[in-house]
């Protein structure tokens, strides 16, 4: 009964009922077309792979497993700390330097992985710069002393929290600034202190937006390819790669990304399950403007402290050292071409991020309207493409598409007697269209959370307020998502700008982005050549960065 | 050109994003005067000058896809006989086989072509020929290794190399090929033996690529490196200290030559170029690999990239000339694609990560 109150209130709400009845078959219609690549890759399932599948079984299934899921729970364990310990001291304490890290602890979001994992091998490892001082310094040699080893499993841990840490800062920040005070003060009240009131009131409202952060997190680093091959840790991702290109099998290759989407499922029933039946709404509306609690003494160097580290380590380290090595070759390397490249870069990104938005709305609301069994499964599979590697989406995205270009074709010759040739393979339609699968997941998530946080009983209160339907969504809907969707803007767009394997394999002729610029000379182990292209990689993704960052303040202050 | 059409149309009605609509403006339109269409595993920077000449020089545009050759294949296998690409440029043997044996490639007859490259780095059916040879020998820091304990790859086994050895991932084509190298010369079994004695006898995990294992052996972290001679060329052509200091800790050794072991020859691969089965510009693809071959395109492409050229009689750069004369491995570059995937699940047998 009560699932469905929001559906009949809004149904009320907006007065469009004719409405309704499509779209649930927009929505499946939307869904299934972003799920095709899965399905294709999928559909190798049914491929037999024969003796390769066993021989995987029996020599390095057992790794890519293991290695996955300590990558996994490195990477919660940095990121919760990171992003959620960030969050709370910037929404909620007052110490020097407060309102820039605000906006500064989003830097290292701008920071591709592959990039930061080359620049800290580059500076850390035995013939770096660090190890080299070290031993000239004290004369030691190989195996005199220990030093942390940063190509491995920790170390590629380590390199994926500082980048994606964000992700859970960003959103865990917006929760809490959109927490009612009202129930932090009655907490108070109460007599619960500080660190109480955190774990048992603050935590627990803010849940969603932390696992949703979290969970972007987990997705991305169980796609991530560059990082874990350039370490040698063997994953799941590596896995397929070498089972696919290497073995030349692309059925067990799919087998194997069939069992990364298991774990995909896994995460997102953890959450569901250990959620329960319960909701989290604010129960309270009145907002007050923050009292932000005062730090002394030692707290505050501890705030500074522990704001510090991850900006530090995440982005001014890695960033200097790319700067280093921008200054070095900056004339042969910055010309009319470079300009190009920047350019091709953004449009890509605001198109897809654009797109994205709009589809996470249409998608969303469906799911909030008509919480039907089908349209939930439709939402969440469209959701699913984040956590598979952007090789194995393009190869997904490839085969309809190139199947649909030559069945046209031969169609129409034989009708026609005309030769369409390839519409959509190789073009930037194809490209878009493997982001949003990639990248959906990413709006979708933020949207989801902020529609999350308005209750149901607002849109009902509105209408018997006397406020018409499109009312409705402009009074009330707008103002409480607009940081979400800022959010969900940005995510994507940042996230595009980086994206490199599936820009490399579906773009068209003579069409280059920066990232595929900055990989091409980082994996030829020029990092010094590729760290100019990296760099405005970085830069263009501080713009959006500071312009959201700037805005959640604003939204929050002037309430 | 109706692919053009098509994608005004897409831009305008599926994708109505004035932004993506600039892009696809500002990248060069396809419908030039003659172009020739290349997918290319080499990356720009490496293909791009040469590429930029033939133009110059014939006023056929080339217009340019560079990606991993994995996905370039993928792509000319889904696109099938509407793809746009007329040649296909990848680097190892081993794709150039796999492109043949999917039927993705066909036959092109070129005199320029059969006079300029020895018959063992072309296909026998002419499906592909090689652009430049890349050797893979023993490199080992000087000082600290006699040359005279060094003869092949197999002594390499020996339990004196116990911890000492220097080498990259399994999952590296390069080292496939080596291995699957050693499977055609030794057979299965051998080559198990060899591969289980070189995981124990590493000085690490393998980890990073080959510059890394020249670095981590200068700064005496091993004793002997495998890597491709080009990395260790552009190390010592580098303008950064940090690259070249260790490179000149480093001396090349050529395994298996005459009077060690079989004396078969130093590992060699190829970079090469395929016309694809759906050109529809066979002509200027096949000019296009002509030009590549040129005495002039053989001698930059060698010492851009610090490979040997295929074409006998061009004169390598001054820094490979210093790396000394070797007797390449002769075996047939088809066997090496055959043997991948055996030598890729041999070496997931014997733990090399």
């Amino acid at each position: 009964m009560t699932a469905f109150t929001p559906a009949l209130a809004m149904s009320d709400a907006f007065g469009v009922r004719a409405w309704l009845r499509v779209w649930p078959l927009l929505l499946i219609l939307i869904a299934t077309l972003l799920a095709l690549p899965i399905l294709v890759i999928v559909g190798f399932l049914f491929v037999p792979a024969g003796e390769v599948w066993a021989h995987l079984v029996d020599t390095v299934l057992v790794d890519y497993v293991n290695h996955s899921l300590l990558l996994m729970l490195g990477v919660t364990l940095g990121t919760l700390i990171g992003g959620v310990g960030t969050a709370w001291l910037t929404s909620m304490c007052r110490f020097p330097g407060r309102s820039f890290f605000e906006w500064a602890l989003l830097l290292p979001m701008a920071m591709p992985a592959y990039i930061i994992a080359y620049t800290y091998t580059g500076l850390l490892d035995f013939a770096g710069p660090i190890q080299t001082g070290l031993r000239e310094l004290t004369g030691w040699g190989w195996g005199d002393y220990w030093f942390p080893q940063v190509r491995s499993l920790p170390g590629a841990a380590v390199m994926l929290s500082l980048v994606l840490y964000p992700y859970v800062y960003l959103l865990s920040r917006a929760a809490f600034l959109s927490q009612s005070l009202c129930v932090l003060d009655v907490s108070r009240t109460l007599g619960n202190g500080p660190w109480r009131t955190f774990f048992t009131v603050a935590l627990p409202l803010a849940r969603p937006a932390i696992v949703a952060g979290l969970s972007l997190a987990l997705m991305e680093t169980l796609a991530d390819y560059g990082t874990v091959e350039y370490f040698g840790v063997s994953t799941f991702t590596t896995g397929i790669f070498r089972t696919w290109f290497g073995l030349g099998n692309p059925a067990a290759a799919a087998q194997l990304s069939a069992m990364l989407l298991g774990f995909v499922f896994l995460l997102i029933l953890l959450e569901r399950h250990s959620r329960g039946a319960a909701r989290y709404h604010d129960t309270s509306q009145r907002q007050q403007s923050i009292r932000r609690l005062p730090l002394r003494g030692w707290q505050t160097v501890a705030a500074v402290g522990f704001c510090l580290a991850p900006l530090t380590l995440g982005f001014l380290l890695p960033a200097g050292q790319l700067t280093v090595w921008s200054i070095t070759v900056a004339d042969q390397r910055l010309d009319a071409e470079f300009a190009l490249l920047a350019l091709n870069s953004l449009a890509l990104a605001a198109g897809a991020a654009v797109l994205a938005l709009g589809l996470a709305l249409v998608l969303g609301y469906g799911r909030r309207l008509l919480p039907t069994r089908p349209v939930r499964m439709a939402v969440r599979t469209a959701g699913m493409g984040y956590a598979i590697p952007g090789t194995v989406i393009a190869v997904g995205v490839m085969i309809p598409f190139a199947w649909l270009d030559n069945s046209l074709d031969s169609w129409m010759r034989a009708s026609f007697g005309l030769s369409t040739g390839l519409l959509l393979s190789g073009s930037l339609a194809a490209l878009v269209f493997a982001y949003l699968v990639r990248f959906l997941a990413v709006s979708l998530q933020t949207v989801e959370s902020g529609l999350s946080k308005i209750r149901p009983s607002m849109d009902e209160a509105g209408r018997s307020l006397g406020l018409k339907p499109r009312e409705v969504l402009r009074e009330i809907h707008m103002p409480m998502l607009k940081g979400s969707l800022l959010t969900a803007l940005l995510l994507v767009f940042v996230d595009v700008l980086k994206e490199l394997p599936a820009t490399l394999i579906l773009r068209p002729f003579n069409f280059n982005t920066l990232a595929v610029r900055a990989y091409e000379l980082a994996s030829d182990e020029r990092l010094a050549d590729s760290a100019p292209a990296a760099l405005t990689i970085v830069a263009a993704g501080l713009i959006p960065v500071i312009i959201l960052s700037r805005s959640i303040t604003r939204s929050r202050t002037s309430l | 050109m109706i692919p053009i059409c098509a994608r005004r149309l897409l831009c305008s009605a599926r994708v109505p994003l004035a932004a993506l609509c600039v892009a696809l403006a500002a990248a060069p339109s396809l419908a030039a005067a003659e172009a020739v269409n290349l997918y290319s595993a080499r990356q720009e920077a490496l293909i791009k000058p040469l590429l930029d000449r033939f133009t110059e020089e014939t006023g056929i545009e080339v217009n340019l896809v560079t990606g991993k050759a994995d996905a370039l294949l993928q792509r000319l296998r889904s696109e099938g006989r509407n793809s746009p690409a007329d040649l296909l440029l990848t680097v190892d043997a081993g794709n150039l086989h796999r492109a043949k044996a999917a039927g993705l490639t066909q036959a092109f007859t070129s005199e320029v072509v059969a006079e300029a490259v020895p018959e063992t780095y072309r296909d026998p059916n002419g499906h592909w020929v090689g652009l430049s040879l890349r050797a893979r020998p023993i490199l080992y820091v000087e000082g600290k290794v006699d040359p005279a304990e060094l003869s092949t790859y197999e002594t390499l086994a020996d339990e004196r190399w116990k911890g000492r050895i220097c080498i990259r991932s399994s999952s590296n084509v390069y080292n496939q090929s080596l291995v699957a190298s050693l499977i055609a010369a030794n057979g299965t079994e051998a080559a198990q033996d060899w591969a289980e004695s070189i995981v124990a006898n590493m000085a690490r995990p393998p980890r990073g690529g080959d510059r890394d294992q020249i670095k981590a052996a200068a700064a005496g972290q091993c004793d002997i490196a495998i890597a491709n001679t080009y990395y260790l060329a552009g190390m010592l052509t580098s303008d950064d200290p940090g690259e070249r200091e260790p490179a000149e800790k480093m001396a090349v050794f050529w395994p298996n030559q005459p009077g060690a072991g079989d004396g078969r020859g130093t590992h060699v691969n190829v970079s090469g170029a395929a016309v694809t089965a759906a050109a529809s510009n066979t002509e200027a693809a096949v000019k296009l690999i002509e030009f590549l071959l040129s005495a002039e395109s053989q001698a930059w492409y060698a010492e851009a990239n610090g490979e040997y050229p295929v074409r006998a009689g061009v004169e390598i750069s001054p820094v490979l000339t210093a790396l000394g004369e070797f007797k390449a491995d002769e075996l047939d570059l088809i066997e090496l694609g055959e043997l991948n995937g055996a030598a890729l699940m041999l070496m997931d047998r014997a733990g090399w990560r």
